[in-house]
């Protein structure tokens, strides 16, 4: 299929955009990487009046730590995150979820922004910022707004940004030294969406949990923190907690049925990942089974 | 909708033209220049059949527009098979087998070139996982694994 | 013209010097094709060439009350929109029945649909434009008023009285309906000490060909010839049927096959848009190209395998099995299939199901079924994994429910290996085969005991794998008793001619054709072997009904053993006419001579005489120098038609080693194995590569590949993200071996072997799922076995 006819606009900075992008409202969209958005366009799922070309506004890339904070601009590709010094430092919660991200050639290409902003249920990198605990900055022509990651996804392909608005960094802060990820996704092949995926960020003394950020992803219409995993917080976690605190957060869990999988079926993958990611954070194998 | 000028390096040629928005680098490689060797299978990012080099890093040339690679180089398989980059690979492809039908060939050198300019020794797990991307429905892919692994082989014992 | 010498040669053509026949040679020209400068449907360019696309309708079925083109006609780039009506005047509509398939009865199918659609995706109007793009806008602004009806979507209801007909003037949706009864079935299920059943299921797939459909017709006006560039598996076909819908003299159609990009049985039907467009080209007087786009591609190239078998065998304690029985349900589309029909694979399902086993009590009823949803077709080994994953799916349940080994059980079944020539108790005539041979191999080569062993100890750690073997018997070289009887024309007998140019190299024309699987390969190979030249010095042409004889082309495992047939038999005849001109000019005779890489050569010291280069100077330029009354020939053509076995039985057996994570569902492929028998094989690695080729389609039947239709019957996964197809980072690797047992029907002695790996790789990844489960004691005999099924069946949540 090919895409229908739109007009084209290379913005040259950011005020550029905003102002394309409020002069067409929701008939105007915003092509960063296009590995999201030029599928939708060629099988004519959408056809937009106007594309808005950032891919040349340099003030979005970058990726530079501040003190306690890690920023990476939007337009920082999923290539750049894997190769980052910065990343796999401060970030290696990230380094380790973007392999899983389709292949190489679309990695080459796609961005972080625009996964954000795309905010595909099963994506990787939305869980990863709710795990990572991030600010999503956003400009739009009223200014700048700080969005705690766990406000910003509101739904499937939903979020907080307005149509003239532009997502241009995340903030992040930056990994402990007692702290701990773990990223593991189900998925049928390589590189394909997840059925259920779960990024973790955790922070460990002594064998007990201070912190525990478990997001799931592709197990609702949105990458979902679970509460109830702060039952393991500042506590010896047995089999037993562990398994009413699984079960606990399967029942926060509300998974769409698809082709793939259906909602019972992502509910028992999600829990099989937190149990895994449990064990494996605590180095205690024997509580996922030994099968971890 | 008024066609944009764009000026950009093919194969290390220096090409202008005058291109809609909408149309995409696939379709502007094999229509406007007659480079078919670039394949479209899916256009919709899935296959691989389409995989291009820009700036140096492969890219689906079913999901960029011609009009973003404007100032941009462009390396389709026809360039890298007159500049004799992938000739080893091409050898190894012969040997082996590691085509029949030909249509996933372009893309799977470009990838599996990819793969071996950053790790000159990759697994046979490591090359299923860079080739992932692409699609073969004719070899099952042992041949074309065994292909890149000999490949690497030999540039190593050469290097 | 002297007579060839009585005297006959001291070794076959098969082990002349120098022979590529048994040796891997790389293929011929691949370097177009690496080099992405190869010439495939969608690369072609004709001057004033307009593109269509068609708008397809999205019911299942409903009446086309109106449809409103002017806006469409009006946009920029349109030539012109046509309806069904439009180029029913054009182009003459179609029924997919042969006389061989008793009873099977279908409706007659338009270019495009005439006031009904009875299938998501058939097309109602074509837009002819400028580009496919501008083409594309202008379909969006037709304008077609549906009046949507009730879709026949689920097999198992089709035929109940109130499920709607299809076709009123047919009386029912059963399109065929076959039973077969061989031996004491009855008696044989009442003698058994066991008896087990199972229902079968099979996912609906297709065949996902990296290059879509595509199509460039060009009906020259001016010469009255139409030319279609296609990517047919059977030119000659082709240009059949596009006469005879046309109106045309078969000599008016040319079709061109160049390099295509990937077929395995898709590329061989007639569809309905690519009549369409012949159609288009002719009403037009200009070029029109066709290229499917992906989600058309799934929307209508033929599906295949959707089945729901019943399965039952008879089984005693000492493991002899006394009876099989199936009773297999098939849904395919609205239509049957042009020309080859779609009862072929139902009826390849009765023929084939326990097809390596000696128990004669066999009965079976197939019922073909229409349903509102794609057209179904024959694709890579048609039946065949249906047949197999029945029959090795039922042994496995046998073996188990006797508490027998798997190996065991068919060790004690099946057919001796020199109990040939046989019949099977559906009458097919087996030649040789070697299926004792060919599981011993397998078990040596997959070291099987030491699997058990490793199984068995990873079961303690509460890992979970599996074996599974499958064994199983292939349709090759099929004679007119496939299609031809039926009174399709589908030319079952294949030619080759050969002739040496004015420089001593060699052209030869074949009517097979070429989809990446090597038949140039093969014919090169043959034609320098039996010739005595270097395949450097042979160039063939194919795929090209102007300058190849008449035939069949390539398909159902036949090109190496009918059209190499025919390439070696007239290779020998040039090969003997040249060397009657040889001991012309050298005043010896042909039995002194012989010719060695390129050369005529003493045949006893191999010391040089002429050079082809300078006999063909001599013969082309130069017939002034040669003795009186010659008549050099340095052409020779001959065909080969399969005459003594309407097919040419192959046989194999096949094993999957994986592992199935009972927490997730997930299976990870461990290991697979092939022991094949294909009889002479030409080139062993073209061979290997076909049957890694084929096992990995069945491993995508097996773990992936399934058209999800819903109830509406809308394809709700047409695209590459939701259909899946095997990836390389999925697959194992997979490892292969032969045992050799060549037909005597032919000198060449080569069965096929393109379609074995399809026919049991699904059938061996069952199994050993099964095998891997049977702790818990769980069966599944669904395919694809998918997370969701696996963990389901294990009560996993």
């Amino acid at each position: 299929m090919k895409a229908a006819a739109f007009a084209y606009a290379r913005a040259k900075s950011v005020d550029d955009a905003l102002q394309l992008l409020a002069g067409h409202g929701d008939r105007a969209k915003v092509l960063s990487g296009g590995q999201s958005l030029m599928p939708a366009m060629n099988l004519r799922l959408i056809s937009p009046e106007l594309i808005v070309d950032i891919g040349g506004i340099s003030e979005l890339l970058g990726i530079v730590v501040q003190g306690d904070i890690l920023r990476i601009g939007a337009l920082t590709r999923h290539v750049d995150i894997q190769r980052s010094p910065e990343i796999a430092a401060y970030a290696p919660l990230l380094a380790e979820a973007i392999a899983h991200v389709a292949h190489p050639a679309i990695r080459n290409r796609g961005t972080l922004g625009g996964s954000l902003a795309h905010a595909d249920p099963a994506a990787e990198l939305p869980a990863c910022m709710l795990a990572l605990d991030a600010t999503i900055v956003v400009l739009g022509t009223g200014g700048e707004q700080r969005i705690a990651a766990v406000d910003f996804f509101q739904g499937m392909f939903q979020t907080a940004l307005s149509v003239d608005e532009l997502l241009v960094a995340v903030e992040l802060p930056i990994a402990r030294k007692n702290g701990l990820h773990y990223f593991h996704e189900f998925a049928r092949r390589h590189g394909d969406y997840a059925i259920a995926g779960l990024a973790a960020y955790a922070a460990i003394e002594a064998g007990i949990f201070t912190k525990l950020r478990p997001a799931f992803f592709a197990v609702g219409d949105r990458p979902l923190l679970a509460e109830a995993a702060d039952r393991l917080i500042d506590v010896t976690v047995t089999p037993k907690l562990l398994s009413e605190v699984s079960s606990a957060v399967g029942d926060e869990l509300d998974p769409q049925d698809d082709q793939q999988a259906s909602a019972n079926m992502r509910r028992h993958l999600a829990q099989v990942l937190f149990i895994r990611c449990v064990a494996m954070m605590l180095d205690r194998p024997e509580l996922a089974g030994g099968a971890a | 909708m008024t066609p944009t000028s764009i000026a950009l390096e093919v194969n290390g040629e220096r090409v202008e033209a005058q291109v809609l928005p909408r149309l995409n680098l696939a379709d502007f490689l094999r229509e406007h220049l007659q480079l078919t060797g670039t394949h479209v299978g899916c256009e919709h990012g899935v296959c691989g059949a389409c995989t291009v080099r820009v700036n140096g890093e492969i890219v689906r040339a079913c999901l960029m527009l011609a009009v973003q690679a404007d100032g941009g180089a462009i390396e389709t398989i026809e360039g890298l098979s007159d500049s004799g980059e992938v000739a080893d690979l091409q050898d190894a492809f012969r040997k082996r087998n590691a085509l029949q039908c030909g249509y996933c060939t372009p893309g799977m050198l470009i990838a599996a070139q990819d793969l071996l300019k950053q790790n000159a020794d990759p697994s046979r797990e490591q090359i299923r996982e860079h080739l992932s991307g692409n699609y073969c429905r004719c070899t099952g892919y042992q041949a074309i694994v065994d292909a890149v692994e000999s490949t690497a082989r030999l540039r190593r014992s050469r290097a | 013209m002297t007579a060839a010498s009585d005297k006959p040669e001291t070794l076959s053509v098969l082990d002349r010097p120098n022979s590529y026949i048994g040796k891997t040679v790389p293929r011929p020209n691949l370097d177009r094709l690496m080099q992405g400068r190869g010439q495939y449907v969608s690369d072609i360019e004709l001057p004033r060439m307009a593109h269509v696309v068609f708008l397809r309708s999205p019911h299942a079925h409903a009446r086309i009350v109106k449809i409103d083109a002017a806006a469409a006609k009006a946009m920029p780039g349109v030539i012109t929109v046509a309806t069904g009506q439009e180029l029913a005047a054009v182009i003459t509509p179609w029924v997919g029945v042969l006389s061989h398939m008793k009873g099977l009865k279908s409706a007659p199918q338009y270019a495009i649909a005439i006031d009904r659609v009875c299938w998501q995706g058939e097309a109602v109007a074509a837009v002819v434009a400028t580009s496919r793009a501008l083409a594309e806008d202008a379909t969006e602004s037709i304008v077609v008023e549906y009046e949507e009806l009730e879709a026949v979507t689920d097999m198992r209801t089709a035929l109940d009285p109130p499920t709607p007909v299809i076709h009123a003037a047919l009386g029912d949706n059963l399109a065929f309906e076959r039973t077969h009864n061989a031996g004491a079935v009855d008696q044989g299920f009442a003698d058994a000490d066991e008896v087990v059943e199972a229902e079968f299921v099979f996912g609906r797939h297709t065949g996902v060909t990296l290059e879509p459909r595509a199509v460039v017709a060009d009906w020259n006006a001016a010469e009255a010839r139409l030319t279609i560039y296609q990517g047919s598996q059977a030119p000659h076909m082709v240009q059949n049927i596009a006469a005879l819908h046309l109106g045309l003299e078969e000599r008016q159609v040319r079709v061109v096959c160049k390099d295509v990009g990937g077929s395995f049985g898709i590329k061989v039907h007639i569809y309905a848009d690519e009549m369409a467009t012949y159609a288009l080209s002719k009403l037009l007087r200009r070029p029109v190209k066709f290229v499917a786009d992906r989600v058309e591609s799934f929307n209508t190239d033929i599906h295949a395998r959707d089945h729901r078998c019943k399965g039952k065998i008879g089984v005693k304690r000492d493991g002899t099995i006394v009876a099989f029985e199936i009773d297999d349900l098939t849904g395919i589309g609205p239509y049957s299939m042009y020309p080859r029909t779609s009862a072929i694979e139902a009826n390849q399902v009765v023929n084939l199901v326990g097809g390596p086993y000696l128990t004669k009590n066999y009965r079976a009823r197939a019922r073909v079924v229409f349903q509102n949803k794609n057209v179904m077709c024959q694709y890579r080994a048609v039946g065949h994994p249906i047949a197999c994953s029945v029959t090795e799916g039922l042994v496995d349940l046998a073996a188990m429910k006797i508490g027998m080994d798997p190996v065991e059980i068919r060790r004690r079944n099946l057919i001796a290996d020199d109990a040939y020539p046989c019949v099977s108790p559906s009458g097919l005539r087996f030649e040789k085969l070697s299926h004792h041979a060919s599981l011993n191999k397998l078990l040596s080569m997959m070291d099987y005991d030491r699997l058990r062993v490793e199984q068995a100890g990873l079961r303690k750690q509460n890992i979970h794998r599996g074996v599974g073997i499958a064994s199983f018997i292939e349709v090759t070289n099929p004679s007119a008793a496939f299609y031809g009887v039926g009174g399709a024309k589908i030319s079952s007998q294949d030619g080759v001619a050969v002739r040496l140019d004015a420089q001593g190299a060699v052209i030869c024309q074949t009517s097979i054709t070429e989809q990446g699987q090597g038949s140039e390969s093969l014919t090169a190979q043959i034609v320098g072997s039996v010739l005595g030249v270097p395949m450097s010095r042979v160039r063939v042409i194919l795929g090209d009904t102007d300058n190849t004889p008449y035939g069949g082309g390539t398909w159902a495992s036949r090109g190496a053993g009918i059209g190499g047939e025919a390439a070696l038999q007239a290779t020998k005849i040039l090969r003997r006419n040249i060397l009657d001109v040889a001991s012309a000019i050298l005043q010896s005779t042909p039995a002194e001579l012989d010719i060695a890489d390129g050369i005529v050569v003493n045949s006893n010291d191999g010391a040089p005489r002429i050079e082809l280069k300078e006999l063909a100077r001599i013969v082309y330029f130069r017939p002034d120098t040669l003795p009186p009354g010659i008549q050099p020939e340095l052409m020779a053509t001959k065909h080969y038609v399969p005459r003594e076995y309407p097919f040419a039985f192959t046989n194999g057996v096949q094993a999957s080693w994986l592992e199935v994570d009972t927490e997730t569902g997930f299976v990870k492929l461990l290991k697979h194995w092939v022991v094949e028998d294909c009889g002479t094989i030409i080139n062993p690695q073209l061979v290997d590569e076909q049957i890694r080729g084929g096992v990995v389609q069945g491993l995508g039947a097996a773990l992936f590949e399934k058209c999800i239709y819903d109830e509406r019957g809308q394809l709700t996964n047409a695209n590459m993200a939701d259909y899946l197809v095997p990836m390389s980072g999925e697959m194992p690797d997979i490892d292969i071996g032969h045992v050799v047992s060549p037909t005597t029907e032919s000198e060449l002695g080569a069965k096929g072997a393109g379609e074995a790996g399809t026919a049991g790789a699904a059938a061996a990844v069952a199994n050993a799922v099964n095998d891997a489960l049977s702790p818990f004691g769980v069966t599944i005999t669904e395919i694809p076995l998918t997370p969701q099924v696996i963990l389901t069946a294990l009560g996993g949540f």
